[in-house]
């Protein structure tokens, strides 16, 4: 089935798309992360213009997430509180990443910028997630459990004027997360992703939130910054495909709830196990197209 | 410059038989609308002698369609301590978005290289206009990068053997426009060619543009990108809603 995107101006495998957006919405009702990490590789991979790529995927985020947000809210899966004041540090952290943006599209460093902090930042978090699965799926035989594990970092702790998230369970500064907004809407913006990846590990290890919310959470944040992120695109770049964007949404809503049942069903560690298991693979991809000549050594861009 | 060339053709040509040209597209306007996948363009007609009969001798027929040229900056990425990063760029300021040859022999056969940089005849004589940077061998070789990137999107192509003569009058070439096609005003230019001279040449003009929805999409992006943008979030949101909705249901 052929489709012809207007703004792309290049027709497409109409069901490819829709398929690609199935994937994407498993892992975003599975895992709570947007699936941006993987949805804009493949597009870019599928013959995309990289810009067109990023923007239509935000939007279709968007969508992912609201289908995410209702059936996690279903469950009392959401800490509006929390989520709001990330979202605000999101915003913020957003509008950085847009200056640092122009700073490395100008030096015509973006692209290494890119698949640098992606390497670094998928193969941390998918080094110690899948650590963490592991000891969780396996636990070490004759060696009883320790110290009780604390439950956030200690900077966390340190941090003034304590809150209460009830749905999180925990007493702690609003500052922590403010923060973690602001690095995640940074990374965001440069790396043109929804931050869920980054986030969802984030919440569970350093804020220390309690696992039912994480995901809900996680997708209440992305639906806020992905909006941003769409404004901003079709403000700027002008580079939203809304016909792609309708047919990864299309796959993608149907996706998120078939991930959203899964996630319900299966052992918690299993998921963050196959997870981190992904976001390794794509950071070890990432970091050998570093190493490695590229099959296009040269890069067009319009003046 | 090649008004120039050609007058001055004229003139030295006069004794002999002049050649005219009788040029034909398919098609004067290529519509890019929803399902399209590309579309092939048939550029065909007629040498005659003034006259108007047949030209009666072996011409050699090369046709340059040209889409809308646009300034830009190429990048070549280089390794810098392991890692591939962008490192030199070159600028040029007249690079055509589509450039296809079709001839009726290999060009180098028809014509010599000094003549066939003069009317572009062929992908390795584009007039680039590069800027900048002057090193001649550095712009040789981001010449032939944006050739060889663009030829294999399918934007960039030559055929020696694209131009069918018949019986030394009618000739006829097909050229396939991609999918990915950018829009424009594109110009088909058709030279015939006799022992290494261009004889005669001309023009026409196709138009290559996106209509219906396309367009409306397209211009809405442009001209009205707020509303486009809210409408976006808006209806991504909405697809998510009505989803989650059904799904509850079930």
């Amino acid at each position: 089935m052929d489709v012809y995107l207007p703004i792309a101006s290049l027709s497409v495998n109409g069901l490819l798309i829709v398929a690609l957006g199935v994937l994407t919405g498993i892992l975003s009702g599975l895992f709570g992360v947007g699936g941006g990490f993987l949805t804009t590789p493949l597009l870019i991979f599928y013959g995309i213009p990289p810009t067109v790529a990023a923007a239509s995927a935000a939007t279709q985020v968007t969508g992912a997430s609201v289908s995410g947000v209702l059936a996690h809210r279903r469950r009392d899966g959401v800490d509006y509180r929390m989520g709001l004041i990330m979202v605000g540090g999101g915003v913020i952290g957003a509008m950085i990443g847009a200056l640092l943006f122009r700073f490395f599209q100008a030096v015509g460093q973006i692209d290494v910028v890119i698949n640098i902090l992606y390497v670094l930042m998928l193969g941390t978090i998918g080094s110690l997630m899948l650590a963490e699965a592991l000891e969780a799926i396996m636990p070490k035989e004759g060696k009883d459990k320790g110290p009780k594990r604390r439950r956030h970092h200690p900077i966390v702790a340190a941090l003034p004027m304590r809150w209460r998230f009830y749905r999180s369970g925990l007493y702690i500064s609003p500052l922590a997360p403010a923060i973690l907004g602001v690095i995640v809407g940074i990374l965001t913006m440069l790396m043109g992703v929804g931050g869920g990846f980054i986030l969802v590990p984030a919440m569970l290890y350093i804020l220390g939130m309690s696992g039912n919310v994480v995901v809900g959470t996680s997708l209440f944040q992305i639906l806020f910054v992905t909006m941003a992120t769409t404004m901003m695109h079709a403000l700027t770049t002008k580079a939203i495909d809304i016909v792609l964007a309708a047919l990864l949404l299309l796959g993608s809503v149907m996706g998120t709830q078939f991930g959203t049942q899964i996630a319900l069903k299966a052992r918690p560690e299993i998921l963050r196990f196959v997870l981190a298991g992904i976001v390794l693979i794509v950071a070890i991809r990432m970091a050998v197209g570093l190493a490695w000549q590229p099959d296009e050594i040269y890069t067009v861009s319009p003046l | 410059m090649r008004a120039l060339f050609l007058v001055i053709a004229a003139v030295f040509l006069m004794g002999q038989r002049e050649a005219i040209l009788v040029p034909e597209v398919s098609q004067s306007e290529v519509r890019v609308r929803q399902g399209f996948t590309g579309t092939e363009l048939l550029l065909f007609g007629a040498i005659l002698d003034p006259a108007g009969r047949r030209a009666g001798a072996e011409y050699d027929i090369v046709v340059v369609l040209k889409g809308p040229t646009e300034p830009i900056r190429m990048r070549a990425k280089d390794r810098i301590a392991g890692i591939w990063m962008n490192a030199e760029a070159s600028d040029f300021r007249s690079a055509p978005s589509f450039f296809a040859v079709a001839s009726s022999q290999p060009i180098s056969e028809i014509v010599d290289d000094r003549t066939a940089a003069i009317y572009e005849l062929g992908t390795d004589f584009i007039q680039l206009s590069p800027s900048g940077q002057i090193d001649p061998v550095q712009q040789a070789r981001f010449a032939a990068g944006l050739v060889d990137l663009r030829r294999r999107l399918g934007l960039y192509k030559q055929n020696d053997r694209g131009v069918m003569i018949s019986e030394q009058v009618l000739y006829q070439a097909r050229i396939s426009l991609p999918s990915n096609v950018p829009v424009g005003q594109y110009t088909a230019e058709t030279f015939a060619i006799r022992d290494g001279r261009v004889i005669a040449s001309a023009l026409a003009d196709v138009d290559v543009r996106k209509v219906g929805f396309e367009r409306f999409v397209e211009d809405a992006s442009q001209e009205w990108s707020l509303i486009y943008g809210i409408v976006a979030v808006m209806f991504s949101i909405f697809m998510g809603w009505v989803a989650g909705r059904l799904f509850a249901m079930i």
